[in-house]
């Protein structure tokens, strides 16, 4: 099926198409982890592709920085990614998870070997970012805590200046401090309007504001994809009073969840104004909208439990 | 900090000071890299270097002794005895460089993928290319200029601490007279570039199979190659591929000296040296053809292998 593109509020002729992809696939062996996927992401988006274990989320991301052959078309900032990896990283940075800088390194080698390298490296402002932090030059990797490390690889990456950042998982393992100290540097020091941020994570409510767009992905597959103005505007959750439930759900809710003794109702498409009588309207988080998606989708596996995750955040 | 919106994407970086845009060189610091990493490459050699040090220290004792038996030789053979520690010394660094060397490709390209760097490694715009080939350099170029200056200095080293040894007895000045180290020298450089071209192709496969395998590397490199020597023999009673393997590790010398019989494995006069011959042999260029086949699959294989 034609996927929607991701369109901003205004289309402006001259904005830069970041990635664009027409039927991607990949697949190991019998195993189909890209099922044929169309991508169309501008420059200034922050998109976050959220879905389960093995979904083909990071198969996706892979093949985007050229680290994974792939069937069907992809373009990423006019290149192809894996023909031309080594040019292509000159506009992209990418964190993987926090495990990836080498144990052996010391934060000065580093730092030395990336400005040897990386033509928009700017050492002085990567110093500026370590200076706020307790890492020590001298220290090796291995010698970093883990929420050091991470604050480490923000540095490099933020002194990059790059056109797409990359981050899959990237706050995977650190404590709450430290999440949000991440996201804070990344959305105040480094996002603008020339750059691209595309996010996969298990943690969605922290992401919630920060994104300005949302894909789901499963089985290969986009099961949704909305602007985050689209989706404030198109779900709403009703924790409805117990009289009401059986007019509320009369509306079609797509998915319902009992809390606390009450139902909580998800409506797609459904007037705010005339939900109100049901009861307390609020906006969904991402994870609830998650869990009734891909409870709806029938080729999803069996559905997840009724409770959607426990945030990490309560807010 | 969103000087970026200013200007275009593309003048950034270039103007700004503070970027390094016009003076990268992802070569010279993928090799820096890899002696951060890999500091065996200088500190074992120089280990070595401190026990023979040691070893002529502790055998200076005897020294005299020795060199006024050696003086009542002829003096080939004279020559012959007294440069024999020297060569020693040498060969046992040139030995170990070998086993650092091989050891070092095995990991090479098999480490960043245990260890998921190579998502770093991969994430930074150095092709795989380079990368390899700033492996490859380590065996082939690095790891033999290191060791010249080393066993240089450690012959050198010895050569003081014969004199010293040789002093009271007055035989000090036969040391210098019997062994000329600038002479020695030229033949060492010379010998570590017939070494390094020979053994090109067994550090290339060696490459190949750390970009290849998922664990156990060496068994991998080794095993096979035996598997195959052994199958020929069994089967047609052969042992021409072993035997290849032995011509691979040892058969450079043969052509790439002129030994002469009365004196063993000495080399000591610039005319023993055949590079002519040496270049004539078609072992030679049949290695550097393998040698290039092995790294251009290690080159495909880091494109295509990911984190273990």
């Amino acid at each position: 099926m034609p996927q929607p593109a991701i369109q901003t509020e205004r289309t402006v002729a001259e904005t830069m198409i970041t990635i664009e992809a027409r039927g991607l696939r990949k697949a190991f062996g019998t195993t189909v982890a890209l099922d044929g996927i169309d991508l169309h992401i501008e420059e200034g988006r922050i998109l976050g592709l959220v879905g389960p274990n093995g979904a083909g989320k990071t198969t996706a991301l892979n093949a985007i920085l050229g680290l994974t052959s792939y069937q069907g078309e992809l373009k990423v900032l006019e290149r192809d990614p894996w023909t031309q990896r080594d040019e292509l990283m000159q506009d992209v940075s990418f964190i993987a998870d926090v495990a990836v800088l080498p144990r052996w390194i010391r934060v000065t080698q580093l730092l030395d070997y990336v400005a040897g390298v990386h033509p928009r490296f700017n050492r002085a402002k990567a110093e500026s970012f370590l200076a706020k932090t307790t890492i020590k030059r001298t220290s090796k990797v291995r010698e970093l805590s883990k929420g050091m490390v991470a604050q480490l690889h923000l540095a490099l990456v933020m002194a990059i200046d790059a056109k797409l950042l990359v981050l899959d998982e990237p706050t995977l393992g650190l404590d709450i401090l430290y999440r949000k100290q991440f996201y804070d540097s990344l959305l105040n020091d480094y996002f603008d309007q020339n750059r691209t941020i595309v996010v996969t994570t298990h943690q969605v409510e922290e992401v919630q504001d920060v994104l300005t767009d949302l894909m789901f992905i499963n089985r290969g597959r986009i099961v949704l994809q909305c602007s985050m103005e689209e989706f404030d505007s198109r779900y709403v959750e009703v924790m409805v009073n117990p009289e009401h439930v059986t007019a509320a759900r009369a509306l079609k809710p797509i998915h319902e969840r009992p809390v606390f003794g009450r139902s909580v109702l998800l409506f797609d498409h459904v007037n705010r104004d005339q939900l109100a009588v049901y009861g307390e309207v609020r906006r969904p988080s991402i994870a609830d909208l998650f869990v009734a998606v891909m409870s709806n989708n029938t080729t999803a596996p069996p559905p997840l439990p009724s409770q959607a995750p426990a945030p990490e955040i309560t807010k | 900090m969103n000087t970026q919106s200013d200007n275009t994407p593309e003048t950034t970086g270039v103007n700004v000071p503070g970027y390094s845009r016009s003076s990268t060189q992802p070569f010279f610091w993928s090799v820096r890299r890899e002696l951060w990493e890999n500091r065996s490459i200088y500190v074992a050699p120089l280990i070595v270097a401190a026990v023979v040090l040691f070893g002529s220290l502790v055998g200076s004792f005897h020294l005299p002794g020795r060199r006024r038996l050696a003086m009542l030789l002829d003096p080939a053979h004279r020559r012959a005895a007294i440069e024999m520690p020297y060569d020693i010394a040498a060969m046992i660094i040139i030995l170990t460089a070998f086993v650092i060397g091989v050891f070092y490709c095995l990991d090479a390209l098999y480490g960043e993928r245990r260890e998921r760097s190579i998502l770093f490694w991969k994430s930074l715009p150095v092709s795989d290319l380079t990368t390899v080939l700033s492996k490859a350099t380590i065996p082939l170029v690095i790891l033999p200029l290191t060791i010249f200056l080393i066993i240089v200095a450690t012959q050198f080293s010895m050569m003081l601490i014969s004199s010293a040894a040789l002093m009271p007895s007055g035989l000090a000045g036969t040391t210098w007279t019997n062994f000329n180290l600038f002479q020695q020298s030229l033949i060492l450089l010379y010998s570590l570039i017939v070494i390094a071209l020979w053994h090109a192709p067994i550090y290339g496969w060696a490459l190949l199979i750390s970009g290849w395998a998922r664990r156990a590397t060496f068994l991998w490199a080794v095993l096979p190659l035996l598997a195959i020597g052994v199958l020929e023999k069994l089967a047609f009673d052969t042992s021409h591929f072993l035997s290849m393997l032995k011509y691979r590790v040892f058969g450079a010398g043969d052509t790439a000296f002129a030994f002469r019989p009365q004196h063993g494995v000495a080399i000591d006069s610039l005319l023993q040296l055949t590079p002519g011959r040496f270049l004539a042999t078609p072992g030679l260029w049949l290695g550097l053809a393998f040698a290039a086949a092995f790294v251009v699959i290690a080159v495909r294989q880091r494109r295509y292998r990911g984190p273990l």
